[in-house]
């Protein structure tokens, strides 16, 4: 493994034991974040278990084509993701698939952050943002809109923060300052990746399906 | 008590050590070496130590008569506000993990670091981040909060700067997740051949739960500031009740954070006592393995006692009684520890060097603060004491009388391995002695006081408490001096005191095996571990032959 020994970096003497501790770390740290999503989630359900009727109502109010299309996008990202991930792992696979693979990945990252702001600036101006002038009737109706923009706002946080992640990547892959066969950080990204968009496969049915399913 | 030299090993190694690795300034703040970066977390918590420190001398001096003498009551708020966001957040949780942890746990079990050095240095900066925005908060007039934001008061009423207070907390409170994640990777991954996880100083794993319970307690607290933000900023109606919203949700979220957090700033005290005690006593540690079972049940069940802070909240009484019990049950394990410790000290030869007087200390104040707390985890007891003086000496004894003694004994312990220097023992004592008297004098009244019904967070009281005040604010002197001792005496240490030797107190342990100050990467050779810790026998001690027997891997060959 004399080629393993450019990745290496300090406090390893081993290759395979860095690799393994990068993904140990990023595990630790998706246990967080799913604590964090999960407090989250915790409070939604609280307040929906409060006030279902309310949120039934704001929940047919969302454009549910938004939600799906950006759905669909997330998890075709997810695929391309993965394939980067098992292609830079098998020292046989060539760098332009995983460039062109991690390319995608950040493209319909992108593509979901733009479909997000269509979506945001609809919500304004049909008036759904809680406080004066707010378009539903009932008043927890707020309480709904106030959490979506919450957890919308911080997933797509998440999200940049994985676009930039990849991006630093591909610029950093494509002009060879690192190599990207058999790089850890390429799986440390894609799990981190993968744990934003499972977190909107959450998302997707507490904000868009409640009030349409009956 | 003498300096033990190993045979055939010269006392003063000539090689370059961690601090002399470099000295500009830039060298400092670039840093990926564990032990500097404890240095700048030591650095920048002292200072949050005497800013809260100073916030809490004006209070107790408000206190001294009972109608007030120089602060209106707006001021006095924010003092205690201030005094307890810094103390909690910016002082006691990161103290013993971020500088000692960081600065130690490599070492114990023979790492040449942390196992993501830049992952360090960045949670440092984020640190740093989190206090500009505290102190930003205080020179622009404060919050009035308390440390605990509750709502409805701090979405809707304030008037004071909770945005950038939250933030603040918000921030560190991501240095907290950071490196939580380095220690438990650390723990994981980089131990030296041998140490097993039945070999491990019970400081590592007390360091090692302290890091899970802040990892997942950790984002629970952020989501809480972080829906106290948005409802504050952005108008949103998540805690306010007459637009739909459940202020009690706001105290479920805060206290699944901060009732583990009292265990973030607990364990690794636990974890510095068990290092202390048998060094001193010279005997095996008793009961190691209940130790270790010990920290694992106080991480785990400290989960689930949160409700115990909401019995007056009205939430619903069966959750009151199953926090109740449960808060019962969680004080099993922290009087196994004082058992084992007690049982260790049993026929030993107890030395009382400054280090062993702050971890006696710590035992007795941590004694009498846990049993205070079955008073406050039985329901009835609670709704009479809630809110009174009584809480918040129970919290002082836990807090103060435990992790702060806890943190000057670490100090004192690992100062001559952290600054390859001796400080003047007999100030040392002096200081101990004297902290834990001040300690007493200014904390003892206040469970008086508060039982007699005087209440927490006025700044006012009736004539009938003034004694109890008094003497809680003379105490507060003293023990204001007490701290002050050993910023000086350790201060001088630096400049002109005697080398350490590499083991000083000839105690078991890699961390010892290395020389004081230990080189950048911490081992000249790759240590190989080949027994479990504790290794002290009071009756070889005389003989000499009690030093450290690990041994080297290479120099094997
Ligand atoms: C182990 C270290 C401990 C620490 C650092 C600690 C710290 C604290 C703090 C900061 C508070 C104040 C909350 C407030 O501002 O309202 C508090 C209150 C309380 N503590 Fe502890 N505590 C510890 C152990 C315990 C134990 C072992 C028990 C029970 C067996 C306990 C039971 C309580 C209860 C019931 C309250 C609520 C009092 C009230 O608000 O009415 N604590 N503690
Ligand atoms: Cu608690």
């Amino acid at each position: 493994m004399t080629d393993a020994t450019a990745l290496l970096r300090e406090p390893w003497e081993h290759f395979e034991r860095q690799q393994r501790a990068g993904k140990f770390g990023i595990w630790v740290f998706l246990a967080s974040e799913t604590l964090f999503f999960g407090a989250l989630m915790l409070t939604y359900a609280v307040c929906r278990v409060e006030h279902p009727e309310a949120f039934a109502a704001a929940g047919r109010a969302t454009n549910i084509w938004f939600g799906t299309i950006n759905t669909a996008i997330l998890l075709t990202s997810s695929l391309t993701m993965a394939v980067a991930s098992q292609a830079a792992a098998q020292s046989e696979r060539s760098r332009t698939l995983v460039l062109t693979c991690l390319g995608l990945t950040a493209a319909l990252g992108l593509a979901f952050i733009v479909v997000k702001g269509f979506e945001y600036k609809e919500d304004i101006d049909k008036q759904l943002i809680p406080g004066a002038g707010f378009a539903l009737s009932q008043a927890a109706a707020q309480l709904f809109y106030g959490l979506y923009w919450l957890v919308t706002g911080v997933h797509a946080i998440h999200l940049t923060i994985g676009i930039v992640l990849v991006v630093r990547l591909i610029v950093l892959g494509a002009t060879r300052r690192i190599r990207l066969r058999e790089n850890p950080e390429i799986e440390v990204t894609a799990l981190y990746w993968h744990l934003v968009d499972i977190v909107w496969i959450f998302l997707y049915p507490l904000i868009y399906l409640p009030g349409r399913a009956s | 008590m003498s300096d033990v030299v190993l045979a055939g090993e010269l006392p003063f190694p000539q090689r370059p050590d961690y601090l002399a690795a470099g000295s500009t300034l830039r060298s400092w703040l670039t840093t990926t070496d564990h032990k500097r970066i404890a240095i700048l977390y030591a650095v920048t918590i002292t200072v949050f130590f005497f800013m809260g420190g100073a916030a809490i001398t004006a209070v107790r001096l408000e206190l001294f008569v009972p109608n007030g003498w120089f602060l209106t009551s707006d001021t006095y708020n924010r003092l205690f506000s201030f005094h307890g966001i810094i103390m909690v957040w910016f002082f006691l949780v990161p103290s013993i993990p971020n500088t000692f942890g960081n600065f130690l746990m490599p070492l114990m079990i023979g790492a040449p670091d942390v196992a993501f050095p830049r992952l360090n240095l960045f949670s440092w900066y984020l640190t740093l981040v989190g206090g500009a925005f505290a102190v930003y908060t205080l020179i622009a007039g404060g919050v009035d909060t308390g440390w605990t934001f509750y709502t409805p008061f701090s979405t809707m009423f304030s008037n004071t700067h909770v945005l950038t207070a939250a933030a603040a907390v918000f921030v560190v409170g991501f240095a907290s997740i950071a490196t939580g994640v380095n220690f438990i990777a650390t723990t994981h991954m980089l131990r030296a051949p041998g140490m097993t996880w039945f070999r491990l100083p019970l400081f590592v794993w007390s360091i090692y739960a302290t890091s899970i319970v802040m990892v997942l307690s950790t984002p629970v607290l952020a989501i809480s500031l972080m829906l106290v933000i948005a409802e504050r900023w952005l108008g949103l109606p998540i805690f306010d009740p007459t637009r739909g919203g459940d202020p009690i949700l706001f105290q479920h979220l805060f206290w699944f954070y901060s009732h583990p957090a009292v265990y973030i700033m607990v364990l690794p005290a636990m974890g510095v006592v068990s290092e202390i005690i048998p060094c001193f006593a010279r005997r095996r540690l008793f009961g190691y393995d209940f130790m270790v079972y010990a920290i694992i049940a106080i991480a785990g069940i400290g989960f689930f006692v949160w409700g115990h802070h909401m019995f007056v909240s009205g939430q619903s009484p069966y959750a009151s009684l199953i926090f109740s019990f449960l808060s019962f049950v969680i004080a099993v394990p922290s009087a196994i520890k004082v058992f084992n410790w007690t049982a260790s000290l049993y026929r030993g030869q107890i030395s009382f060097n400054s280090p062993m007087l702050y971890a006696l200390g710590f035992v007795g104040l941590f004694t009498t603060g846990g049993l205070s707390g079955l008073f406050l985890a039985s329901i009835p007891v609670d709704v009479h004491v809630t809110d009174t003086y009584f809480v918040v000496a129970h919290f002082h004894y836990i807090m103060v009388g435990g992790s702060v003694s806890a943190f000057f004994g670490a100090l004192h312990f690992w100062w001559p391995k952290i600054t390859g220097k001796m400080y003047p023992e007999s100030w040392a004592q002096f200081a101990a002695i004297t902290m834990y008297f001040g300690f007493n004098m200014t904390f003892l009244p206040q469970f008086f006081a508060g039982y007699l019904g005087m209440p927490r967070r006025y700044h006012t009281y009736p004539a009938e408490f003034q004694l109890y005040n008094v003497m809680s604010s003379a105490g507060a002197a003293v023990l204001a001096a007490a701290y002050l001792l050993p910023l000086m005496y350790l201060t001088w240490s630096l400049l002109h005191g005697k080398r350490a030797p590499s083991n000083p107190w000839s105690a078991t342990g890699l961390e010892w095996t290395t020389s004081s100050p230990p080189p950048p990467n911490n081992f000249d050779m790759q240590p190989l571990v080949d027994r479990g810790p504790y290794q002290y026998h009071a009756e070889r001690e005389s003989a000499g032959t009690d030093a450290p027997e690990v041994q080297n891997a290479r120099s094997l060959r």
